[in-house]
């Protein structure tokens, strides 16, 4: 139950990355930036329009699109 | 050996004795800062051969006065090689630059705020073999931030001296010069520790690769690590070693690895236990400043006012700041042309002189404010950290049409000129996107425009109101965004066809810009454009001057409108009246598209020549062009100029590719003549069609 997806996190709220399924370049390029499966994130805002939108991840802020946050698996914590 | 030294002359003994640095690091790090604060003036600017990936070098000396040169690559935040510039990156790294010698040491800059996810490329970077030293940039705002991390503790891990620095505020600049002159400084022998069953495969793989022993295996790694796609375009490796990758990769997938995510997986894990021995106390939890400013920057009402208010005062600057040494280049040169005119015999040579060069100096001086006050603003925007914040607001508008948020800026630019827009799609990674970027670009309505607006608004409309005239302005500026939307569009469905580039954009803390690093910024900007475009614009400025002045009629009391009628120019015009009356333009309007292909507002100058008028009369010229531009009757007795050859001509205007110096920035931007030469045919095509559309569409509606 607490399993979801990262773009449905709301603000504020916290997770842990259980797995990506992505294409396997976007699925490199997102664990790069430090997003790999046990980092634990948390959404800081969306954007004006809705998307993208910006995670805490690692001590730092990075954004991504839904349509990517939509490929990462989240346990709620 | 011997030979070789008595054979070298004296350029190449000094290389010999000079070392060769590389400065590497992830955006945002500080790593320009640092580059600067050694460097300061002695930078020059060039390209890597056959990619657009801008090779910059400095010059500084050692602790002992040794001769450093010092390579600034790309900032990445990784070697994988999937964009141009992590591939730079890695074929500098490797000495697989022809041109470009493999560097002896490289300074790998990191943000001590930020060390894990900067540690990652450090990991790739300390697997190369080459001697490494470790800059632990923003030391202050970590501590800041509650983030101590020991020094002498992590350059042990890592087994490179690391030296604690804060770049912007010069401090721990000659630690680090004293480190970086040591002539024993270690090879790191790193690997990060990968899972057995990747190792093995890369050990496998490893001798078949071309790169120096110790990087073989990294290297490997990396290879076993791209996906099919990527694979492909990598450029050294050899058809059969792909066949071995791919095979591996089979092997290790049916195994239950995926191997393109264990690789980062692995660095990740050494990463952790890196930073959980070195780094000490803990992160402070509260909110920072940058996340105050962001919760109004990027808020929905205040963040888009802020976002307006800015690109307002950016375009209200450009339009008055940089207007001022415009005009005085502008009317400096002509004083300037009219005192050699006055010192000179009439003749041929005089005409060169005054009309060819001068006033072809005076058309590539003229951009220069602007580039100049435009990359102020852009450099702070960007130093400040708020351009991620504007890519992240208008990336939503960007993607619908397939680009990218960072595209937006770009654009923006381009409506004071296209020139420093094109050459501010350089934060573009991607380059089919930049490419569709440059393409739409001088859709942007740019300030040269504006006299050719404001002569045909004059002409259609002379006694209306203000409120009509800015009305009419807006439309065209509308029909310009709408188009390049459009066309961008087009493009990124057809020959640039790609995927909407994935976002993934790091939001880095508001700074403070220093003035050191923007100053050298618009000096770069500054000299790239006199250096690359200023020769060509100058080139075809003199060629165009040729065009308008031969061949000369027989009589030589000749007007200026019989000489240009009479010139290559003017024969043109003849020649393409057929071709452009389908859009209700003369032969003389024809002149008129020629003399501005050198700058759109030059139309205004060459329509008086044609008309003879406003020759003398200084100031009040405009307003006796459209006088006679408004009695100008066709053979049939019927004015020229009627509403509808107003309007399509200010349409042909926002269409046209009208801009030669674009086309010469375009042709530097893209390393070919291939791109300007189809941009230059196609908007060509659409404003032909435009104007077509609005003459004929509005004749069968019984306009006139």
């Amino acid at each position: 139950m607490n399993n979801t997806l990262l773009s449905h996190l709301t603000v504020g709220e916290k997770g842990r990355v259980l797995s990506l399924t992505l294409p396997a370049d976007a699925r490199q390029r997102l664990m790069e930036m430090g997003l790999t499966p046990g980092t634990e994130c948390s959404v800081v805002r969306f954007a004006p329009l809705g998307d993208p939108m910006e995670l805490r991840v690692r001590g730092y802020h990075l954004s991504l699109r839904k349509a990517e946050a939509e490929g990462v698996a989240i346990e709620r914590l | 050996m011997n030979t070789l030294l008595s054979d070298a002359n004296p350029a190449q003994e000094a290389a010999v004795l000079t070392r060769r640095l590389a400065i590497a690091g992830n955006p945002n790090c500080g790593k320009s800062t640092l580059f600067n604060a050694l460097t300061g003036m002695q930078q020059k600017v060039g390209n890597y051969p056959g990619v657009t990936v801008e090779k910059k070098e400095g010059t500084f000396y050692g602790s002992q006065g040794q001769q450093m040169t010092l390579l600034d690559l790309p900032g990445t935040y990784s070697l994988q090689a999937r964009s141009p510039d992590e591939a730079v990156s890695r074929d500098v790294l490797l000495g697989r630059i022809p041109g470009t010698p493999c560097p002896d040491t490289i300074i790998a800059v990191v943000d001590a705020s930020n060390l894990e996810r900067n540690l990652y490329l450090v990991s790739q970077i300390l697997e190369l073999g080459i001697p490494t030293v470790l800059a632990l940039n923003m030391v202050d705002t970590a501590e800041e931030a509650g983030i101590v991390i020991d020094p002498e503790e992590l350059s042990q891990k890592l087994g490179i001296p690391v030296i604690p620095l804060v770049a912007s505020k010069r401090f721990g600049l000659i630690p680090l010069k004293q480190a970086l002159s040591r002539a024993d400084l270690p090879a790191p022998k790193f690997c990060a520790p990968m899972p057995p069953a990747l190792a093995a495969e890369a050990q496998q793989i490893a001798p078949f690769i071309e790169a120096p022993a110790q990087a073989q295996f990294s290297e490997a790694i990396l290879l076993l690590g791209l996906s099919e796609a990527a694979l492909a375009e990598s450029r050294h490796s050899s058809p059969e070693l792909r066949v071995k990758i791919r095979e591996a990769q089979q092997r290790l997938n049916s195994a239950g690895m995926d191997v393109c995510s264990t690789a980062v997986d692995a660095r990740y894990q050494w990463i952790s236990r890196i930073c959980a021995e070195t780094v000490r106390g803990t992160p402070n939890t509260g909110l920072t400043l940058s996340d105050r400013l962001d919760m109004i920057l990027t808020h929905r009402v205040w963040g888009s006012l802020a976002f307006l208010a800015a690109m307002a005062l950016m375009f209200f600057s450009i339009f008055t700041i940089a207007q001022v040494p415009m005009d005085w280049i502008r009317d400096g040169l002509k004083l300037f042309g009219s005192w050699v005119e006055s010192q000179m015999p009439d003749n041929d040579f005089r005409s060169l002189v005054v009309d060819g060069i001068i006033a072809g100096v005076s058309a590539v001086l003229v951009f220069l404010p602007q580039i100049l006050t435009l990359s102020f603003f852009l450099g702070i925007l960007e130093d400040s950290g708020y351009m991620a914040r504007a890519a992240f607001m208008m990336d939503r508008l960007m993607s619908r049409v397939g680009l990218h948020g960072k595209s937006f800026i770009p654009m923006l630019s381009s409506f004071a000129c296209a020139i420093p827009g094109v050459m501010a799609t350089r934060t573009i990674e991607q380059r089919k996107d930049r490419l569709v970027t440059i393409l739409v670009a001088p859709l942007m309505s740019c300030s040269a425009r504006l006299p050719v607006y404001g002569l045909m608004i004059a002409v259609l409309l002379p006694d209306t109101s203000a409120l009509q005239k800015s009305g009419i302005m807006l439309s065209m500026y509308m029909l310009g965004i709408c188009t390049a939307f459009l066309m961008a569009l087009i493009f990124k469905k057809t020959i640039l066809r790609s995927e909407t580039p994935i976002l993934l954009m790091e939001m880095p803390p508001y700074r403070l810009p220093s003035a050191r690093d923007l100053l050298l910024r618009m000096k770069e900007r500054a000299v790239i454009f006199l250096k690359r475009a200023g020769t060509v614009i100058l080139a075809l400025s003199i060629l165009l001057w040729a065009l308008i002045t031969y061949p000369k009629p027989e009589n030589p009391e000749a007007k200026g409108s019989e000489v240009i009628a009479h010139s290559v120019a003017g024969q043109l015009g003849h020649a393409l009246e057929p071709i452009i009356r389908p859009l209700g333009f003369d032969w003389k309007i024809g002149i008129g598209l020629i003399g501005s292909l050198a700058a759109r507002e030059v139309f205004v100058e060459t329509m008086s020549i044609v008309y003879n008028v406003g020759q003398d009369q200084q100031g009040d010229g405009v307003e006796t062009l459209q006088e006679t531009m408004r009695n100008e009757k066709r053979e049939d007795g019927t004015p020229v100029y009627t509403p509808l050859v107003c309007v399509g001509l200010m349409v042909f205007y926002v269409l046209a590719m009208q801009c030669l110096s674009t086309l010469a920035v375009v042709r530097r931007e893209t390393n070919s003549w291939r791109w300007p030469a189809f941009q230059f045919v196609y908007l060509t095509l659409l404003a032909y069609v435009g104007t077509f559309i609005v003459y004929q569409g509005g004749k069968l509606l019984g306009w006139q």
